[in-house]
């Protein structure tokens, strides 16, 4: 193949216009992405305020974990690492992220199962599950507050009507229950995201194997965790990771349905909330690059582990 | 039939019921609540009782939440046209030209759509005061680059991936520069993936919430979630219900209508995109 043009063979031409294809979008993603990680990473380590973004000075971890020994011999830790507050969020966080996305697959699976069986109105059942998926996050989380409010609240009359409970619930603002009422919107909003993940797993099972396995007479309750489970583990596995990180930077929902809730802050919630709002803008950043780390040691643990194929070349 | 198989046709049925009616039944509600005004608003009525425009005229009547919408849908579509704008030669790039370290940039720009948003956000704050956008719409526009464009060159790089090797050799034999390969050959083809692609990012960045109220500070400015989270009544103490239902029911609306117009095509997307619009 030597189309010559200026002593250029086709498949360098092709790399050269290739690279300049993808510069202005490595561009963009390195202005809006990368140097502003780069810039949290850096306020983090200075002493950076709200009102004045150039007058931070650098004080090294500080806002991590530093250490004042008092005249009288007391030691004082401080820092993000010693802050009872930021435990609590990053406890709040990972109960939702592994409570709600084991209800979300289970769940899913479940929806996905019904949608790949035929019968009639299946067409109408996908539609009702978009639904969900299709309200924006913000909305969900109002409706829901409405549905769930403690004097005028249908879920709670339901829940009365049929004895479930003897008494009017506040659901939203309880520290009992708060956490019950994030989990319950979020699997709402996010099984059917989960179960067409999933269904698209389950379609590419050949179909014949399942009629074999009926004409031997296997159990379906066997077929199910012998042959369907293996053969879509990994589409399985990516849609769990999707969701898992999704989870673990959770912000809108929170903020939105339980405001001010020591029950339900999360790692997202208690960062902006230093940064934007309590005026300790390297504080909140320290806070928001310590949930970076934590999903980044999440995802490599999680492909080291998994042998996840998240790039899909190698199916090719 | 025997009484084993009806039973459980009966059961899969139902199981059918409760999977639709969990998944409608909050909108429903919504709908009906947004039409309430008064008392009733305040008794739980499971059929629509009253049909009263009453909240819909006071949402629409303040003039900030049209002032909203208008904030959203031009942010939105700047947003989407820029990316798919990018990520069409970028994709074609990716998916169809073999060069060293391919496989490792895929994986960057995935790794660049898992970001968890608050780490970018002190530094976005920053770039955004430092290029005096800060409260204007194009400092959504810009911060929402971080989740379409990855998104939209994962999926568009599948997509693109698909397409026969032998029209585009057809092309090259012809002596196609790689521009008018994706101009001419591979845009008309593309077309029902950028609409898919394009309406996912759409509705993500519709939908963004975090860095539109970081953002901005006036009223005026707001995007539409950040709207209907801050709608507030005459005291702090009384939620205005009525009127966030009729809100929630006039931006939500549109959009279940496109989903459900489009729902193979954004089936199709979600799946090979694997991220969340």
């Amino acid at each position: 193949m030597a189309i010559n043009d200026g002593g250029l063979s086709l498949s360098q031409q092709r790399q050269r216009a290739a690279f300049w294809f993808i510069a202005p979008m490595l561009a963009a993603l390195f202005f809006v992405a990368a140097w502003p990680l780069l810039r949290t990473i850096w306020f983090s380590l200075t002493d950076t305020a709200l009102s004045d973004l150039y007058g931070g000075e650098w004080i090294g971890f500080d806002n991590y974990l530093s250490l004042r020994v008092l005249d009288s011999g007391r030691w004082i830790w401080r820092g993000t690492l010693v802050d009872a507050d930021w435990w609590n969020a990053v406890w709040n966080t990972v109960r939702f992220a592994f409570v709600s996305v084991f209800f979300e697959t289970v769940l899913g699976l479940i929806v996905a199962l019904v949608l790949n069986a035929e019968f009639k109105g299946r067409g109408l059942v996908r539609a009702a599950i978009l639904i969900p998926w299709a309200i924006p996050t913000i909305v969900s989380a109002k409706m829901w507050a409405w549905m769930l409010n403690d004097q005028f609240g249908i879920l709670n009359d339901i829940a009365l009507n049929l004895g479930l409970i003897d008494q009017k619930i506040a659901w939203t603002a309880s520290v009992d229950t708060a956490m019950y009422a994030v989990l319950m919107v979020d699997v709402w909003k996010t099984t059917p995201f989960m179960a067409l993940l999933i269904l698209a797993g389950l379609q590419m099972v050949p179909r014949d194997i399942y009629e074999a396995a009926k004409l031997d007479g296997i159990n379906p309750v066997k077929v199910f965790f012998r042959i369907t489970l293996p053969l879509i583990r990994p589409a399985l596995a990516v849609a769990i990771i999707f969701r898992m990180l999704d989870a673990l930077r959770i912000f809108d929902l929170v903020y939105v349905l339980t405001p001010n809730s020591k029950a339900t802050k999360t790692m997202s919630v208690i960062s902006r909330e230093n940064m934007i709002d309590f005026d300790k803008f390297a504080y909140g950043a320290a806070q928001s690059t310590l949930l970076f780390a934590i999903i980044a040691i999440f995802v490599s643990l999680y492909i080291w582990l998994g042998k996840v194929d998240l790039s899909g070349e190698g199916q090719r | 039939m025997t009484a084993q198989k009806l039973l459980s046709t009966v059961g899969f049925y139902a199981l059918v019921v409760v999977i639709v009616v969990f998944s409608v039944f909050p909108f429903y509600y919504a709908i009906v609540t947004s039409f309430a005004t008064g008392t009733e608003l305040f008794k739980v009525n499971y059929l629509p009782k009253s049909f009263d425009w009453g909240n819909y005229q006071s949402v629409l009547g303040g003039r900030n939440f049209v002032r909203s919408i208008v904030n959203s849908v031009f942010i939105a579509t700047t947003t989407v046209v820029f990316a798919l704008f990018l990520a069409v030669t970028a994709s074609y790039a990716l998916a169809r030209v073999r060069f060293r370290g391919r496989g490792l940039l895929l994986m960057a720009i995935l790794a660049v759509s898992m970001f968890p948003q608050i780490a970018v956000l002190a530094g976005l704050f920053e770039l955004i005061r430092f290029l005096g956008i800060f409260n204007t719409p194009w400092a959504m526009i810009l911060s929402y680059v971080i989740f379409t464009l990855p998104f939209t060159v994962w999926v568009l790089t599948t997509f693109m991936r698909d397409l026969p090797v032998e029209i585009e050799e057809a092309a090259i034999v012809d002596g196609a520069t790689p521009w008018v390969i994706i101009t001419k050959v591979f845009l008309p083809l593309l077309w029902p993936a950028l609409v898919t692609t394009g309406l996912l990012a759409f509705i993500g960045a519709w939908n963004e919430f975090l860095f539109a109220l970081t953002f901005t500070s006036s009223e005026t400015t707001r995007t539409v979630p950040v709207a209907i989270a801050l709608l507030s009544g005459a005291s702090q103490q009384e939620i205005p219900w009525g009127p966030i239902m009729a809100a929630s029911v006039i931006v939500t609306v549109p959009l279940i209508i496109l989903v459900l117009i489009f729902q193979r095509k954004i089936v199709a997307g979600l799946t090979a995109g694997g991220v969340k619009g």
